[in-house]
């Protein structure tokens, strides 16, 4: 279940999130995220975003 | 595209460029792969670098240089201003570069040696056998490969995926990251020959607002704040945002660029068995500055005359490939773990310390004088403030280090 929601339209894909994410469940293709089933909901993508594109869904 | 090689090198950075372009030139077959469709783009740096460790790698082209600045102007949370000249500024401060054009530019010089590069092909995973990493598996065009390689080099970035695959954990925690945002502006009206730097916590959080020339009436207008300290309904853009509404209200915005910098200093290991990490993907970027192009560079080309050794003598493991992790460690490596100590003292100030620094160095000659005397001036003036430095003198005069990355 995809636990968190990445805005396409904000997104800078730059891949910070990626490299924060401690369960490795992100990864940036092209210009997309794509979010995998390790993702915890942990938060940690979301906080340092620097566009603030990513909500975590609770 | 063969399907084996002696070296694949994930990413087309500048780590990736020179580790591939040093490995070709060493007479190796070697495969670039980089995801994206233009190598180069988007970026995502302020794009400053060191003009003496520059020319190391590359001779200048102005088809890459935007602007050659004279030295830095930094401004304390009061608006205390400290003028630096550009040989004691630091590695950040040189030329500014266009990264679009200076990446494809070492992608070319990697082809040139005879390296086969290949875009939008992204690796998927690792092909390991017997706790040894012998190739990569591809994504070109929605095609899946298998290519094997006598050794791996991660040069994906920040976002590096080859480390965690090839188990070591390169996850960066929020504290070690700087979240940054960068406009492209033209009508900022600042003075061209120099790089800005501001600094204070209502600014940039455990960061700094940078402007860098990019000729013409063009400027890197960017923040990096630190990622423990983003989030909470303000994240990089809105802080920079605010400075640039502040300051710049009728300024245009040419682009937008954002990015994370990992400032964690050195991880644990760099190298597994047929495997090895360089730039960002093995955290190499300079904790103070968050500039990486240069070590980044010099990761490179260590790597790139290891795996040649390593391929030569047969052995790929682990244990042969220590000579790169030794190699850069004793050379990019001290200057990165001086540059964690600098970094982990100066995060902690409040503002009034940032000013009582600024004020201490109010009408220095700065002209004449080397990075380590002005850390001696700083030094001498702020003792209390700056007794977590005291090892780094030790270090500095221990190992001559220059400070100029």
């Amino acid at each position: 279940m995809v636990t968190i929601n990445v805005n396409k339209f904000k997104c800078g894909y730059c891949g910070a999130c990626v490299s924060v994410c401690p369960a490795g469940a992100l990864e940036l293709v092209e210009t997309w995220i794509e979010v995998n089933e390790l993702c915890t909901s942990c938060g940690i993508c979301a906080k340092i975003c620097p566009v603030g594109a990513i909500e975590v869904k609770k | 595209m063969k399907n084996e090689y002696d070296v694949v090198v994930i990413g087309a950075g500048p780590a990736g460029s020179i580790t591939a372009k040093t490995a070709a030139e060493k007479g190796l077959s070697v495969l670039l792969i980089e995801k994206r469709q233009e190598i180069g783009d988007p970026v995502r740096c302020a794009e400053g670098v060191s003009k003496v460790w520059l020319r190391k790698h590359i001779e200048p082209d102005h088809r890459w240089i935007c602007a050659d600045v004279k030295g830095s102007r930094i401004f304390a949370p009061d608006g205390t201003m400290i003028e630096m000249a550009e040989e004691i500024a630091g590695g950040e401060v040189g030329y500014v570069l266009e990264r679009k054009i200076f990446d494809r530019a070492l992608a070319y010089e990697a082809s040139k040696a005879g390296a086969d590069v290949m875009v939008k092909t992204r690796a998927t995973d690792l092909i390991i056998e017997n706790n040894f990493i012998k190739g990569v598996k591809v994504s070109h065009l929605g095609q899946s490969y298998d290519i094997k390689a006598k050794i791996v080099i991660g040069a994906d970035g920040v976002e590096s995926k080859v480390g965690r695959w090839a188990g070591i954990d390169t996850a960066i925690k929020p504290a070690d990251i700087e979240t940054c945002a960068q406009y492209l502006m033209s009508g900022t009206g600042i003075d061209q020959n120099y790089c800005y730097f501001y600094l204070g916590n209502d600014v940039a959080p455990a960061g700094y607002v940078w402007i860098f020339p990019k000729g013409n009436d063009m400027a890197n207008v960017g923040i990096g704040i630190m990622g423990n300290k983003s989030g909470n309904g303000k994240h990089a853009i809105d802080y920079l945002n605010d400075f640039v509404n502040d300051k710049y209200p009728d300024a245009k915005i040419l682009e937008v660029d954002v990015g994370g910098v990992p400032v964690c200093g050195s991880i644990e290991k760099t190298i597994a068995n047929g495997l090895m990490l360089v730039g960002d993907a093995a955290r190499q970027s300079d904790p103070i500055t968050g500039g990486g192009i240069i070590n980044a560079m010099e990761a490179g080309k260590i790597a790139g005359e290891v795996a040649y050794n390593a391929i030569s003598k047969g052995d790929v493991s682990a244990n042969a490939l220590n000579e790169y992790e030794i190699k850069w460690r004793e050379t990019i490596g001290r200057e990165i773990d001086n540059s964690l100590i600098v970094k982990d003292t100066f995060v902690k100030f409040t503002d009034k310390e940032l000013n009582s620094l600024g004020h201490s160095l109010e009408g220095v000659n700065f002209s004449s004088m080397s990075l380590i005397e002005l850390l001696y001036a700083l030094f001498k003036a702020n003792k209390k403030l700056l007794w977590d430095l005291r090892i780094l003198f030790k270090n500095v005069v221990k190992y001559e280090l220059d400070f100029e990355r």
